[in-house]
């Protein structure tokens, strides 16, 4: 039986969060500190055509300043840390400026006079693909591959940026939400024929819809310091991850693995955009270098609006056709992604939320992601499949109700399960258990009669009840695990995971302890500064960690207790396989007298040396992991493995939610009153967690529904909410206090501790369960936009033409 | 583009008495800024959207504060934060109209610090405005949010002359529709103006959303017993139940006798750039029965000489069922 895993705890950093006492990277001072400050772009697209900074660097208190022409030289689309070349958005970082205070750097910025060439830009995809339309580069509007591209999810090697145009009547079609006849696309996948699965049709529907992207809000600004000491770089970064971001920042400061000390003990929020290095952690540590001075390069909420990241937009149609008995037999989908500056549309990623919500038998998937001069684009809470579900769920309500089926039967007829697919590839899953999350929900939030209650509340106020899934793959192989067990006894779980606020790098130790058999006031984290020797870890981003890191502990500890089970063979006699371990001690199995404490093994793995301490360590381990033990190497007995556990598929995490709203029809205002959600994520390793996981993610899922996107004016170029007031993510006033979350609870066969990551897909379930309750709160009328916001619905009631959304297909805009 | 946040150097005074504020502000005039609670202030100072050479911070003088009950109605200190408001049992108990706007407002930690003066004084909410672009109200000469394609979703729908911007208060209708008088000192003395004259339209004034001159200080806001415990009505409609602007607000008082209207006042707020009396709503409901029925036949005056921009076209459904809902509750 377990003792750890599926047990609350409490992860060791609490305390500090609580108090105040733990320290985020702003929060360091280094004697000597000197202050940063950016300098942005005022305009959407141009170029540097020259910096005069002589009057800022006279004044008293100002260091010096810090351009692109201090980095090595980056190509677009490369997103760079200064820009110079290509200014491709308003916000965008040109130069820094050092002073003794802030308030001085702030002084000084005001002293810089820079002159820009403007050149032509864009903030709507399909007026750059338009006949004539701008282009966000000067050398197009989308990046085309020159090779042939490798295994799905690989990198884009040997790609450019082309002028991609359509002609006019694809435009008008996809506005009308038709199929956009002769536009060019980028990517393009199928499998078997689409043509035959809308010939076998019962019903077909084709919807065009529209999501925007819009910037994340974590409450750390992407604040960094750095200080240059005997060669070596010591770096305090705000980021998701540890061990991930090591090898990519050293190549940014262009020193060895080992010269550098990336210290992450504590992150306000990431989401995605802090997954690994970003681009302005080059600014501190070469400025530093530089000025050999500690350097604090702090962002403000402005700039973290501009440089943070955020989720990309969507244009697209959809077709799909349903045979009598409910199962989808063809899906035809076009996908125009906001790419922003960086182009980094995630349509792939939608388009494997719709394989996964459907697991269509004939699918043909086009894609094309679009440069636009706005923020760049990155990874945010299931980029691509949470805006997906959002849209694709009154969809789906659409399809059951053309052939008279229970939306909730609907989905379990046609969704994911442990024989099922997902993506283009149709590659397979570890294990998926969505119908019985389903049915689990549908008992939990009483769906057979409330969904029968009638939508008229009296006066103003519709009910609407909503379903929906949430889907993302949940987990990596192939990292290592390290662990020390000390003269004192005591577990040391060396962990590379960032404290990212999930505490998974807590919750994924307990698996380290689980099999040494250490109760968990013996165990100690060591985390948080690579100098205290961290393993190669994953990047804490795409719900991985928990799938990942219980693995790469797991492994360790069995290496550990096969250590264990020698160093016993060796002093008592005997082989490993005569040994066993409990309460601490490792003991011969026919003769328990024989035994050793892990305290006094551990002091005989010093005296062997070898493996046994970390002298040797196996070959397949990353060198970032290499160092480490060496670093440890002599210290007690050193557990150390990569996670070469068999296996193959993608562990998904699943979530459907259940949702209940009133709409009021006078004022277009969405009330929450009721959400049930269950996840399918496996054994739910850290309940607490979990409950907080499913909380938050439906927080943010009636934030993509309901409120949140990017507003540019088309005319200038300018973002209109750039304020974390104005971008309206929900408050505890918006959302339901009590909630129902809950697990089916079903071991993964491919994890030792049974467990699958949630993050991501907890947001989409919540956002598709209310974009489902809307449509059905209004009787079944189709926004097909993320968000549906409050001017959309009044403006739909009053019939008044709609501005917005799918009545133009625009993106970014009201 | 710098990306500022920490306050500029300026000078500080931090006066204790109403005269040595008055005096301040005298010699200081258009280079002296004035501030309260600061909600409205450091975004602009911060953002160096606007400047000046030195702040008075107001926030020392006690004189300014409370609530008082005065022969015929009350007094509020201009400085009295927005959740004394809120929570005022006095202001509760015969102007629940103003409780319950100033209990919307912002958030909460936002309503602890700002204040009842501020509020009312606040600028407007123009996001390219805000932005330090040099339109109109900025002193330029073109508005960037009147175009065919400018993001324009919270702005007016009356009164746009040259500046389309609406009112951001939720505290100035109300006080509008109590029939408020607002208090303002200078060094030549005090006067006051009828809530309904302090705020000041783009055709009047584009630079300015009240009648405050430099050397002025609002001090104090009267509300007479004329509309204590009248019918009241209030809503405030935003995309977030917190820490948002209202889309539209109604604040409305009436009086009513065995079911019929009376008398009225109905204000509507965030429809332009200052308050919106619908004095012809209130004409028409005068003698008629305070029901649904009522609200649904003249609630499509509410909008009558409405001008919807690109994106602002939802405010016209919207101000037209509030002011329905005003009349049938």
């Amino acid at each position: 039986m377990s003792t750890h895993i599926g047990k609350n705890f409490t992860p060791p950093c609490i305390e500090g969060k609580v108090t105040g006492e733990i320290k985020y990277a702003e929060d360091y001072k280094a004697e000597g500190m000197v202050y940063a400050r950016l300098l942005t772009s005022p305009m959407p697209s141009g170029r540097v055509v020259n910096i005069d900074a002589s009057e800022a660097l006279r004044m008293d208190g100002v260091v010096g300043i810090f351009t692109a022409d201090d980095l090595p030289p980056v190509a677009p689309p490369a997103n760079p840390a200064l820009a110079s070349d290509y200014i491709t958005y308003v916000g965008q970082p040109i130069l820094a400026v050092a002073a003794i205070s802030e308030e001085i750097a702030e002084s000084a910025l005001d002293r810089i006079r820079v002159d820009f060439e403007r050149r032509p830009f864009v903030v709507d995809p399909l007026d750059s693909l338009s006949p004539g339309g701008p282009d966000a580069y000067p050398e197009g509007n989308a990046l085309v591959r020159t090779q042939e591209e490798g295994p799905e999810g690989s990198p884009i090697v040997g790609a450019q940026i082309k002028s991609i145009k359509w002609p006019q009547s694809a435009i008008d079609a996809l506005k009308a939400g038709r199929e956009p006849v002769g536009g060019e696309f980028t990517d393009e996948w199928s499998f078997g024929d689409i043509e035959a699965g809308f010939a076998e049709a019962a019903a077909i529907i084709e919807e065009p819809f529209v999501t925007m992207g819009y910037p994340h809000h974590s409450l750390e600004a992407r604040t960094c310091m750095a200080y240059w000491e005997n060669g070596k770089c010591y770096f305090h970064g705000s980021s998701q991850s540890q061990s991930a971001n090591n090898a990519g920042l050293a190549r940014m400061l262009n020193i060895d693995l080992a010269d550098l000390v990336f210290i992450n003990e504590a992150t306000g929020g990431g989401f995605g955009s802090k997954i690994g290095p970003y681009p302005y952690m080059a600014i501190s540590g070469n400025f530093a270098r530089v000025l050999n001075r500690p350097v604090q390069l702090r962002i403000t909420r402005e700039q973290e609006f501009y440089i943070g990241s955020a989720r990309s937009g969507m244009q697209g149609w959809i077709k799909v056709g349903v045979k009598e008995n409910g199962k989808v037999s063809a899906v035809d989908l076009v996908i125009v992604n906001d790419g922003g500056m960086t182009g980094g549309g995630s349509g792939n990623s939608s388009a494997q939320h719709v394989t996964v919500a459907y697991q269509p038998e004939n699918m043909r998937f086009r894609h094309i992601s679009v440069y636009t001069n706005t923020t760049p684009r990155g990874a945010q809470r299931g980029p691509g499949q949470n805006e997906m579900a959002s849209v694709l769920a009154p969809m789906t309500d659409k399809l059951a109700e053309a052939i008279n089926m229970d939306r909730v039967a609907f989905r379990k007829v046609n969704v994911l399960d442990s024989d099922g697919f997902q993506g283009g590839s149709q590659g397979p899953v570890t294990s998926a258990f969505v119908r019985e999350a389903l049915d689990q929900g549908a008992r939990a939030f009483n769906w057979a009669e409330r969904s029968a209650l009638p939508k008229d509340k009296g006066g103003s106020i519709r009910r609407g009840v909503g379903v929906g899934l949430g889907y993302h793959g949940a987990g990596g192989r192939g990292y290592d695990g390290l662990l020390r067990i000390g003269t004192d006894g005591k577990l040391y779980i060396h962990s590379g995971v960032g404290n990212l606020g999930t505490y998974s790098y807590a919750a994924t130790c307990r698996a380290a302890a689980e099999a040494l058999q250490v109760p968990w006031e013996r165990c100690e984290i060591v985390r948080g500064r690579s100098d205290r020797h961290l393993p190669h870890s994953s990047g804490q981003g795409g719900s991985n960690t928990i799938f990942t890191h219980t693995r790469t502990n797991w492994v360790a500890a069995q290496d550990a207790i096969q250590k264990l089970k020698e160093i016993a063979a060796t002093d008592f006699g005997g082989s490993a396989e005569d040994y066993d371990i409990g309460n601490e001690t490792v003991f011969n199995i026919a003769d328990p007298s024989k035994s050793m404490s892990y305290g006094q093994a551990a002091q005989r793995a010093m005296e062997l040396g070898g493996k046994f301490s970390g002298e040797e360590y196996p070959d397949d381990i990353n060198p970032l992991t290499q160092l480490a033990v060496q670093g440890l190497a002599g210290t007690g007995l050193v557990g150390v493995a990569k996670d070469n556990l068999p296996g193959v598929g993608q562990p998904p995490g699943n979530v459907v939610g259940f949702m209940e709203i009133e709409l009021d029809t006078d004022t277009g205002k969405v009330k929450v009153l009721d959400y049930a959600a269950v996840a399918d994520c496996g054994t739910v390793v850290h309940p607490k967690n979990f409950d907080n996981a499913m909380r938050g993610g439906m927080v943010w899922g009636i934030g993509l529904t309901n409120y949140e996107r990017h507003v540019y004016d088309p005319q200038n170029g300018l973002p209109a909410n750039t304020g974390l007031y104005q971008c309206k993510p929900p408050t505890n006033q918006d959302v339901p206090i009590e909630t129902y979350a809950g697990g089916v609870n079903i071991p993964d066969p491919q994890n030792p501790t049974g467990g699958r990551g949630i993050g991501e897909p907890t947001q989409g379930a919540a956002a598709a369960a209310l974009a489902s309750a809307i449509r059905d709160a209004l009787g079944g009328h189709m926004f097909n936009t993320a968000p549906t916001t409050t001017d959309m619905i009044i403006n739909h009631l009053a019939g008044n033409e709609i501005s917005s959304g799918t009545g133009s297909l625009r993106t970014n805009t009201f | 583009m710098p990306a500022h946040d920490v306050m500029p150097n300026m000078d500080l005074y931090q006066p204790v008495q109403v005269e040595d504020a008055l005096a301040i502000a005298d010699r200081l005039a258009e280079r002296g800024w004035l501030v309260g609670g600061g909600q409205d202030t450091y975004g602009w100072l911060k953002d160096r959207a606007k400047s000046a050479d030195a702040l008075i911070d107001l926030s020392g003088i006690e004189s300014l504060r409370g609530i008082r009950e005065t022969a015929n109605g009350i007094e509020i200190g201009a400085l009295t934060t927005l959740t004394e408001v809120a929570e005022s049992e006095i202001i509760h108990n015969s102007y629940s109209l103003l409780s319950q706007a100033a209990a919307v407002v912002a958030s909460p930690q936002i309503r602890n610090i700002g204040t009842l003066g501020g509020n009312v004084s606040q600028d407007v909410r123009c996001w390219y405005y805000r932005r330090g672009l040099s339109c109109y109200r900025a002193g330029g000469n073109l508005c960037y949010a009147d175009t065919p394609q400018g993001m324009n979703r919270e702005h007016a729908l009356f009164e746009q002359s040259r500046c389309v911007a609406a009112g951001a208060s939720d505290t100035a209708p109300a006080l509008v529709a109590l029939d408020a008088t607002m208090v303002i000192q200078n060094l030549d003395g005090t006067r006051t103006v009828s809530a309904e004259d302090f705020f000041v339209g783009p055709a009047n004034d584009i630079e300015s959303t009240t009648v405050l001159r430099p050397g002025d200080i609002l001090t104090a806001v009267r509300i007479p017993n004329t509309w204590a415990n009248a019918t009241f009505y209030w809503e405030k409609v935003a995309d977030r139940n917190v820490w948002d602007f209202s889309l539209v607000n109604v604040a409305a008082a009436f009086k009513v006798s065995g079911g019929t209207i009376q008398d009225s006042r109905i204000v509507a707020g965030a429809v332009q750039t200052t308050p919106r009396r619908l004095t012809n709503v209130e004409a028409a409901v005068r003698g008629q029965a305070k029901n649904a029925q009522t609200g649904e036949s003249v609630k499509a005056l509410a909008a009558e000489g409405a001008r919807t921009l690109a994106h602002n076209g939802f405010k016209v459904p919207l101000l037209q069922n509030l002011v329905k809902r005003a009349i049938s509750a």
